[in-house]
C-alpha cells in the first residue's frame, strides 16, 4: 500500500512547472550577482590568488589555485549562472555552474561558509531537475513548453531547504546557545553602532536570550510553517524578518537573500505565475519580433536513468546522515571541530586563537619560531589559529618548507591557545607532539587538548 | 499579501539604511535612542561612552606624549648643536642624556600608529634596529644620502644615534676623535639624523591639532574606526614592537641561534632594559587609563571598557587577569641585566623565560580581550556565516 503510494507519487504526480522556473531564474540571477560582487570586492585576488599556500579539504588536495586563471573560472561560472537564469542550454549550464563553483570553493577551505556549501549542494541537485521546461530560452528554441512536471522535482528542493533549516535548529539546542546565550551575548553588544537598537536592545541580556531561543525555534519551526498552506504567508514574513535581521547584524553577504528567495519555492502556482507575469512584462519590449509558435505539451515524462535515481537517493541519505558524523568522535564538537563543517552549524561559535609554530632539530635540540605572516594571509592565519586540521596542514607545510631549506631532523610543534564562546583561553594543541609525523585522516586527533568544560546538547 | 511583505521590507530597509552621517536623521536617531534607553530600564548602564574614551586617549595620552617627544627632540637637537660647536666630553654627555630621555618618551608613542604616524611610517624613521652600520659609514663618508629612502630606515632615528653616540669606538676618547674637528662629516650626519627626526615628529604632532576632532568621534565598530584601529595597534605593538623586537628576536626565539646584537640600545650597553621597562609601563598605563605623566589622572581605557562589558573568566575579571600577568612580566624584566646583550650571552634562559611571560600577556590580549571587544578587524575582509 505504502509502496504503491510512493510509486504513484514518483510516477504519476505532477505539478505546475512555474515554481521551478521562478526558482531557476532567481537562483541564476542571485549567483550572477554574488560572483560579480565577489570580484568587485577584490576577493578573487585576496582570497584565491595572493596567498602563497592554500588549505585543502581532505581528499581534495589535487584542487589547485589557478592563479590569474581564477578570473577565467569566475567568468565561466558567471556565464553559466546567467544561462541558468535564462534557461539556455540549461542542463549543461547548471552542470558547468556546479563544477566551476565547487572547484572555486575547494581551492581553499579558509573561505568555507555553510552558504557556499548550500549553493554547491543545491546546484548539484538542480542538475537532475527539469527547471528549463517552462519560461526558458530552451522552450523557445525547442518550440515546446510544458504544462506539468513531476511533483517530486519541486519537492526535492523543498526537502533540501527543510534539512538546512531543521538541522541548523537542532545544532542550536546546546547549553552554550540556550543557557548562556553564547555567542550572541558577545556579538550583539558589539553592534552598538546600529541606529536605534544598537545602544539599547543589543546591550540587554534578555535580548540575547530572546534572540538565541527565537533563532532556535525559528529554524526548527520554519520548515513546517512553510509547508503548511495556512501558515505559509506568515512563515514567509518571518523568513524575511529573520534573514534581514541577520543581514543587519552580521557580515553574511548574500546568504539572507538566497534563503529569502529560496523560500518562494514553497508557494503554489498562483504566486509563481504572477511572478512570471511580472518578469514577462519587463521582458515584453524584447519579444516584439518573436513570431515563433511555442507548442504546449501537457507534461514532461522525466526519464531518470537508474544511475541518476541511485545518485539522488544516495544524495539525500548523505544529506540526512552526514551532519551526524560528529557523534562518532569523542570530545567536544565545537572545540575539536571533528564533523563540524557541512552540517549546517551556522553562527554557533565565537572562537579565537593564537598559534605559533616551533621548528626544532631533534638532535641538536635547537629551535626557532615561525612568523606566520611570512606564509599566510591575515585571514588564513586567523582561521588556522583555532582549527586542528588547518594547524596540522600548516605544520606539514612548514616542515617541508624548512626541509627544503636544508634544515635537518625537523620537528614541528604548535604553541596554541584558543578561546571559545567567552571562556578563558586555554592550551589547544599538545606542545610536546611533533605534528610533522602526524597524518591527516578521519580519525580522532588525539593531540588536541580536550576542552576543560562540557557543552551539552546536539 | 505581497503588499504586506513589501511594507515589512520597506520598514526594515528604511530603519537600517539611515546613515548617521546625515545630521538631521542622526539627531533624530540619537534622540529616539535616548528615549528608548530611558524606556527600557534606567538602572542598567547600557552604553559605554566610547567617544569619551577616545577623548581621554587623545588628550591625555597621544597628544601630550607627542608634544613631549617634540620638546625632547628639540632639546636634543640643541644639545647636538652645542656639541658640534664645541665637541667636548662634557657636551657629549649632555647629548647622550638628552638622547636617552627622548628615546624613553618614544616608548610612549610607538603604539599609536594611527593617522599621520601611520601615513608617513613614523616608526620606520625613528626606531628600526639593529642599524645598518655599513650604510651609515658609507653615508657619512660620501656625504650624499637621502634619509627618505626606505633603504635608509636602518641608518637613522634613535638606533642610529645610539651607534653614533656610543658605537664609533671602543672608548669615549676614540668616539670623540670622530667628531674632531667640529663640523666634519660625522657631525653633519648627527645633524641630518636629528633634523629628520624632528621634521617627522613635528609633522605628526602638529597634525593631531586637526586630526584630534575626527579621531574622537570615530567610535563605530568598523575596520577603519579610530577605536578599532587603535585597539588593533595596541595589541600589534605589544606583540611585535615590544615582545618580538625587544625580547624575542635577540633571544633567538625566531632564529636558530641567539642574536644578541639585535637588542634595542645595543651600542650604549646600558639602556636596553631601561627602554623595555619604559615601554611596558607605557602599555600598562594605557591599559589602565593612567594619563601620560600624570598618574593621578585616571580615565576610560581598556580596563573600564572590559569592566563595562562584564568580561569575566572563571569568576576573575579579564582586566585583573591581564594586569596580573603584565605585572609578572614586568617584574621578570626588572630582574634582567641592564644590558640585554650581556644577559643573552651569559644567561639566555632567563631572557627566554621573560619572553614566555610576555607571551602569556599576548595570548590574553589577542585571544581573550579581542574576543570580548569583538573588534571588527581590518584584515578579515570576507563574508562570515
Amino acid at each position: 500500500m505504502l509502496l504503491k503510494k510512493i510509486n504513484c507519487y514518483f510516477k504519476n504526480t505532477y505539478t505546475d512547472p512555474s515554481g521551478l522556473a521562478v526558482f531557476r531564474i532567481l537562483f541564476g540571477l542571485l549567483m550572477l550577482f554574488s560572483l560579480i560582487r565577489f570580484w568587485y570586492k577584490g576577493w578573487i585576488e585576496s582570497l584565491y590568488i595572493n596567498p602563497s599556500l592554500n588549505f585543502k579539504y581532505y581528499g581534495f588536495e589535487w584542487v589547485e589555485s589557478l592563479g590569474l586563471y581564477t578570473y577565467l573560472l569566475f567568468i565561466i561560472c558567471a556565464i553559466a549562472s546567467l544561462f541558468v537564469a535564462l534557461g539556455f542550454k540549461y542542463r549543461i549550464s547548471i552542470i558547468i555552474f556546479f563544477l566551476s563553483f565547487t572547484y572555486i570553493e575547494l581551492i581553499d577551505k579558509t573561505t568555507y561558509l555553510n552558504h557556499y556549501y548550500f549553493v554547491s549542494v543545491l546546484s548539484f541537485l538542480m542538475c537532475f531537475l527539469p527547471a528549463n521546461k517552462f519560461f526558458s530560452l530552451d522552450n523557445y528554441l525547442d518550440g515546446t513548453s510544458y504544462e506539468k512536471i513531476p511533483k517530486w522535482t519541486v519537492d526535492s528542493i523543498k526537502l533540501l531547504i527543510c534539512i538546512v533549516y531543521f538541522y541548523a535548529g537542532l545544532a542550536k539546542i546546546n547549553s552554550d546557545w540556550l543557557l548562556k546565550a553564547m555567542p550572541l551575548a558577545i556579538w550583539l553588544p558589539s553592534k552598538y553602532d546600529i541606529p536605534l537598537i544598537g545602544q539599547t536592545f543589543m546591550q540587554l541580556e534578555w535580548v540575547h536570550y530572546l534572540m538565541s531561543w527565537g533563532g532556535m525555534i525559528y529554524d526548527l519551526a520554519i520548515p513546517f510553517l512553510l509547508l503548511n498552506k495556512k501558515t505559509r504567508p506568515f512563515a514567509f514574513i518571518m523568513v524575511i524578518i529573520f534573514h534581514l535581521l541577520t543581514k543587519i547584524l552580521f557580515p553574511i553577504g548574500m546568504f539572507p537573500y538566497i534563503m529569502i528567495f529560496s523560500a518562494l519555492i514553497f508557494f503554489d502556482s498562483d504566486l509563481q505565475n504572477k511572478i512570471i507575469k511580472k518578469i514577462s512584462f519587463f521582458l515584453s519590449p524584447f519579444k516584439k519580433n518573436s513570431t515563433k509558435h511555442i507548442k504546449s505539451v501537457s507534461f514532461v515524462k522525466l526519464h531518470l536513468s537508474p544511475i541518476s535515481k541511485l545518485v539522488l537517493i544516495c544524495f539525500f541519505i548523505f544529506q540526512l546522515l552526514f551532519p551526524f558524523r560528529y557523534t562518532l568522535y569523542p570530545g567536544e564538537l565545537f572545540w575539536n571541530e571533528e564533523g563540524y563543517r557541512f552540517s549546517w552549524r551556522v553562527m554557533l561559535v565565537e572562537k579565537k586563537g593564537a598559534t605559533d609554530f616551533k621548528i626544532a632539530d631533534s638532535i641538536s635540540k635547537k629551535y626557532f619560531y615561525v612568523n606566520n605572516s611570512d606564509f599566510l594571509s591575515a585571514f588564513q592565519e586567523k582561521q588556522m589559529s583555532f582549527q586542528p586540521d588547518f594547524i596540522l596542514e600548516y605544520a606539514h607545510f612548514l616542515g617541508n618548507h624548512f626541509k627544503g631549506q636544508g634544515h635537518q631532523n625537523i620537528q614541528v610543534f604548535a604553541d596554541s591557545y584558543v578561546g571559545l564562546n567567552g571562556r578563558l583561553s586555554q592550551r589547544f594543541i599538545d606542545p610536546k607532539v611533533n605534528l610533522f609525523i602526524k597524518k591527516e585522516s578521519f580519525k580522532h586527533k588525539k593531540w588536541v587538548i580536550p576542552l576543560n568544560d562540557e557543552i551539552k546538547g546536539f | 499579501m505581497t503588499k504586506k511583505i513589501f511594507l515589512v521590507l520597506f520598514i526594515f530597509i528604511f530603519t537600517f539604511s539611515c546613515s548617521s552621517e546625515d545630521d538631521i536623521q542622526g539627531d533624530l536617531l540619537s534622540d529616539s535612542t535616548e528615549i528608548l534607553e530611558s524606556v527600557i530600564d534606567t538602572n542598567i548602564t547600557l552604553s559605554f561612552d566610547r567617544s569619551a574614551m577616545l577623548v581621554f586617549w587623545a588628550d591625555n595620552f597621544i597628544v601630550p606624549a607627542y608634544k613631549k617627544l617634540k620638546d625632547d627632540i628639540s632639546v636634543l637637537k640643541e644639545s647636538i648643536a652645542s656639541f658640534n660647536e664645541e665637541p667636548l666630553q662634557a657636551n657629549f654627555e649632555i647629548v647622550r642624556e638628552k638622547w636617552l630621555s627622548a628615546y624613553k618618551t618614544w616608548q610612549h608613542v610607538e603604539m599609536f600608529n594611527i593617522g599621520k604616524a601611520e601615513e608617513i611610517y613614523l616608526s620606520s624613521f625613528m626606531n628600526i634596529y639593529p642599524v645598518n652600520e655599513e650604510r651609515i659609514t658609507s653615508n657619512i663618508n660620501s656625504g650624499i644620502y637621502d634619509l627618505e629612502n626606505p633603504n635608509n630606515y636602518a641608518s637613522q632615528g634613535f638606533p642610529a644615534l645610539d651607534y653614533l653616540l656610543f658605537g664609533l669606538g671602543e672608548n669615549d676618547t676614540k668616539i670623540l676623535e670622530k667628531y674632531q674637528p667640529s663640523d666634519n662629516n660625522y657631525s653633519k650626519y648627527l645633524v641630518s639624523v636629528i633634523n629628520k627626526m624632528e621634521a617627522k615628529t613635528n609633522l605628526v604632532s602638529n597634525d593631531w591639532d586637526s586630526y584630534r576632532d575626527a579621531f574622537v568621534v570615530s567610535t563605530e565598530n568598523t575596520a577603519t574606526s579610530s577605536i578599532n584601529k587603535l585597539s588593533n595597534d595596541f595589541i600589534f605593538y605589544f606583540e611585535k614592537g615590544l615582545r618580538a623586537n625587544k625580547f624575542g628576536i635577540p633571544a633567538g626565539v625566531f632564529s636558530t641561534d641567539e642574536l644578541p646584537n639585535k637588542v634595542e640600545g645595543y651600542y650604549s650597553k646600558l639602556y636596553s632594559k631601561t627602554l623595555a621597562l619604559e615601554s611596558l609601563y607605557a602599555v600598562k598605563n594605557f591599559f589602565i587609563g593612567k594619563a601620560f605623566e600624570n598618574d593621578a589622572l585616571v580615565g576610560d581605557s581598556f580596563q573600564s571598557y572590559l569592566t563595562f562589558l562584564n568580561a569575566k573568566k572563571n569568576d576573575t575579571s579579564l582586566s585583573d587577569l591581564i594586569l596580573s600577568k603584565l605585572d609578572i612580566a614586568i617584574s621578570s624584566v626588572t630582574e634582567l641585566n641592564d644590558d640585554f646583550t650581556s644577559q643573552i650571552n651569559t644567561d639566555n634562559n632567563t631572557m627566554l623565560l621573560t619572553y614566555d611571560r610576555i607571551q602569556s600577556v599576548v595570548i590574553l590580549l589577542k585571544v581573550d580581550m579581542l574576543q570580548v571587544l569583538n573588534v571588527n578587524v581590518d584584515y578579515a575582509d570576507a563574508d562570515g556565516d
